[in-house]
């Protein structure tokens, strides 16, 4: 069979499972649309949120990104972990104690503001979409790719797939389809990185194989790399060209971020108790730290393969994948020189670099570079798609809960009723299903830098809100709103000013203290912990029964299920 | 962070009608505070430290019985392999902790 035919039944077999899950689990309450009816058992938390958490940055951009940019790309494997460790040990346990639906129902309670709990439902919108847009982005390369269909046909199908399950299923039907999407994508993951890894270093284990030997050359893989690296004029693959203080910055941006990331805290609301919710992050973190300690490893071999496979190689005996890719735009030689050969060469050398390669389609290209067999390839675009999709519905979850839930049950028409407001969530799915949609059309960008940037937002806003809203009783209405918003502003506005009002300004040289806007988030947090704490001190104190719901949310006794709180 | 944490202690308010569990209860915090605290340096040292900070220094020597340099190691496998025992020794550690000061939730759902 061929390539072609292969993908079209994969993807075809997985959108099939998608849609059988969504029907089965139904939801048919607003429980049941927002937590899952919340009782999902700790394991398949776990699995969904490593699907939910894993998009289309993470399976197809991050090899890439970091297969060029070597150490530098740490920042993303480190990032998208560790903050993980900060949601089970600051975060998931307390907010699972309290037991709401939404985070901005969290952030309006504990600071007993409509106020508070306004500027969070505009921040979590503000979030998801930065985030979905990157995903809808994924699903169209593809498509684009493998189906050789228009990416906006691509697109269209994305969201008839996400708009059914997601709009049907809510949280249910979101779940169970991302505990399958998991399966789907690591399997996917695996698979070839397990085939590169034997053929580059005869080791079946892609993380061993990294710190492995080069077959072909008998030397160690990533010094035969590093080597490979000088002779073209890059720079050492092992070694940095950020500066360390920028590498710490965006990391921390990260990981905060992760931790403050609606549509991965909500999960923890889906399972029963406390001490469920704090296993259920580390199932989480094992799942995903399987295709992030690969990851890595792709990376070296994919970079390994692509230098012997096109460098030095006349243009006219290029393998057949090059020429498909270059139809998709998405990798382009120019004969500078016009000697008729590839020369693929870094700024350190005298040579005239002729070869442009998109990152996002290392992964999706690596096994037809490899050689690998067809149904290898048709495997990473179900997997690629299984990791956008499931993404983009936990996002689009967030976004509707926020209208139908925050916004109208609990601010402007608290008299609805649990159908009507069910309608509403449902309504306000399928909008933001169309809204991510031609953003997926009209995409801005590279994947993983647009969702980069999601993080700075919410590492800038929630974060230090539900820290110190747990950690902290002093902790007021005023000093959490102005925090939010000192903080999401400050970073938004050196995001959008290096990037779009003035991108010519764009580096290091002009950077507050070196930081890029990736990194930013992570000064922008501080500001927001600093103005709410100096805040806090300067306004009256939290009223009685708020500083009783800290105490009781400090203590796992009595967690029963996910409930409206009132006071 | 650290001073968010110990402002947290101040004013405790006595909701709790027992004051003896009031007092059980504010153990019981401070127990919590000290283990994040302790858990979260390692969580920095390995990330932040090993595979940032000190990296470059780290990369002159190579991670025994395989060919990584060590910063590199750190910030691409070692770190995230650290993340994962944190996260459950913290869930063993919790769960212990919750069942001596008697305010864990039990077995039943």
């Amino acid at each position: 069979m061929s390539v072609q035919t292969w993908t079209f039944l994969l993807v075809a077999a997985s959108f099939a499972l998608y849609i059988g899950i969504a029907v089965w689990s139904r939801a048919s309450s607003t429980k049941d649309f927002y937590v899952a009816g919340g009782g999902v058992s700790p394991l398949a938390n776990g699995m969904a949120t490593a699907a939910d958490w894993m998009s289309a940055a993470s399976f197809i951009s991050m090899a890439g990104l970091i297969s060029f940019m070597g150490y530098d790309g740490s920042v993303y494997l480190m990032g998208w972990t560790g903050g993980y460790v900060l949601l089970a040990l600051l975060l998931a346990p307390y907010l699972r104690k309290y037991g709401a639906f939404t985070v901005p129902d969290f952030v309006g309670d504990r600071y007993y503001s409509q106020l508070a709990r306004i500027v969070a439902v505009v921040c979590a919108i503000f979030v998801s979409f930065t985030y979905v847009a990157g995903q809808m982005r994924g699903v169209g390369i593809v498509f684009g790719r493998f189906l050789e269909v228009d990416v906006n046909v691509g697109v269209g199908i994305g969201m008839a797939i996400v708009f059914f399950y997601a709009v049907l299923g809510g949280m249910k039907g979101i779940t169970y389809t991302q505990v399958a999407q998991y399966c789907v994508l690591i399997f996917a993951f695996m698979v070839p990185a397990i085939f590169l890894s034997l053929m580059i270093t005869g080791t079946p284990i892609p993380q061993f194989g990294l710190g492995g030997v080069d077959q072909a050359s008998g030397m160690p893989l990533l010094e035969r790399l590093n080597g490979l690296h000088q002779e073209l004029g890059f720079g050492p693959y092992t070694s940095g060209t950020k500066s360390t203080l920028d590498v710490f910055f965006i990391t921390a941006a990260l990981m905060v971020g992760t931790a403050g990331l609606p549509h991965v805290i909500i999960r923890f609301y889906t399972v029963p108790r406390v001490r469920d919710a704090r296993i259920s992050v580390g199932w989480a973190l094992l799942f995903i730290s399987l295709l992030y300690t690969t990851a890595p490893a792709v990376a070296v071999f994919a970079r390994t393969n692509l230098i012997n496979s096109v460098q030095d190689v006349p243009y006219s005996s290029v393998p057949e994948w090059f020429t498909k890719w270059e139809d998709t735009g998405l990798i382009s030689f120019d004969d500078a020189n016009g000697d008729g050969r590839i020369q693929y060469v870094g700024p350190e050398s005298p040579l005239t670099n002729e070869l442009t390669v998109d990152r996002d389609i290392m992964v999706l290209a690596n096994p037809e570079i490899a050689n690998l067999p067809a149904w290898v390839i048709g495997l990473v675009a179900a997997g690629g798609l299984a990791a956008a999709l499931s993404t983009a519905a936990g996002l689009l979850l967030v976004i509707s809960s926020a209208v139908s839930h925050d916004l109208l049950k609990r601010s402007l028409m608290p008299e609805i009723t649990e159908k009507q407001e069910l309608m509403a969530a449902r309504i306000a799915a399928g909008v933001a299903v169309f809204v991510a949609g031609y953003f997926g059309m009209n995409p801005p960008g590279f994947v993983a830098q647009v969702v980069a940037f999601a993080f700075g937002l919410a590492a800038s806003s929630f974060f230090p809100a539900i820290i110190l809203g747990i950690f902290s009783k002093r902790t007021t209405r005023e000093g959490a709103i102005l925090g939010m918003v000192s903080g999401i502003t400050f970073t938004a506005a050196y995001i959008v000013y290096f990037n779009f009002v003035n991108p010519g300004a764009n580096s290091a040289d002009n950077w507050w203290f070196g930081i890029s806007p990736e990194g930013i988030g992570t000064l922008g947090m501080l500001l927001n912990f600093a103005v709410t704490m100096v805040v806090s001190r300067m306004t009256h104190e939290p009223p009685e029964e708020v500083q009783a719901l800290v105490d009781s949310i400090r203590v796992p006794r009595g967690a029963g299920e996910a409930h409206e709180f009132s006071m | 962070m650290i001073e968010s944490f110990s402002n947290g202690q101040e004013g405790v308010q006595h909701s709790v009608t027992d004051q003896g569990t009031a007092a059980r209860h504010a153990e019981y915090w401070r127990r919590n505070i000290r283990l994040l605290g302790a858990l979260l340096m390692v969580w920095f040292v390995v990330s932040y430290l090993c595979g940032i900070v000190f990296a470059e220094a780290l990369n002159a020597f190579t991670l025994p019985f395989s060919n990584f340099p060590l910063g590199f190691w750190f910030a691409q496998q070692g770190a995230i392999y650290v993340f994962v025992i944190l996260i459950f020794v913290y869930v063993k550690l919790m769960n212990d902790l919750d069942q001596e000061f008697d305010v864990d939730e039990g077995e039943g759902a």
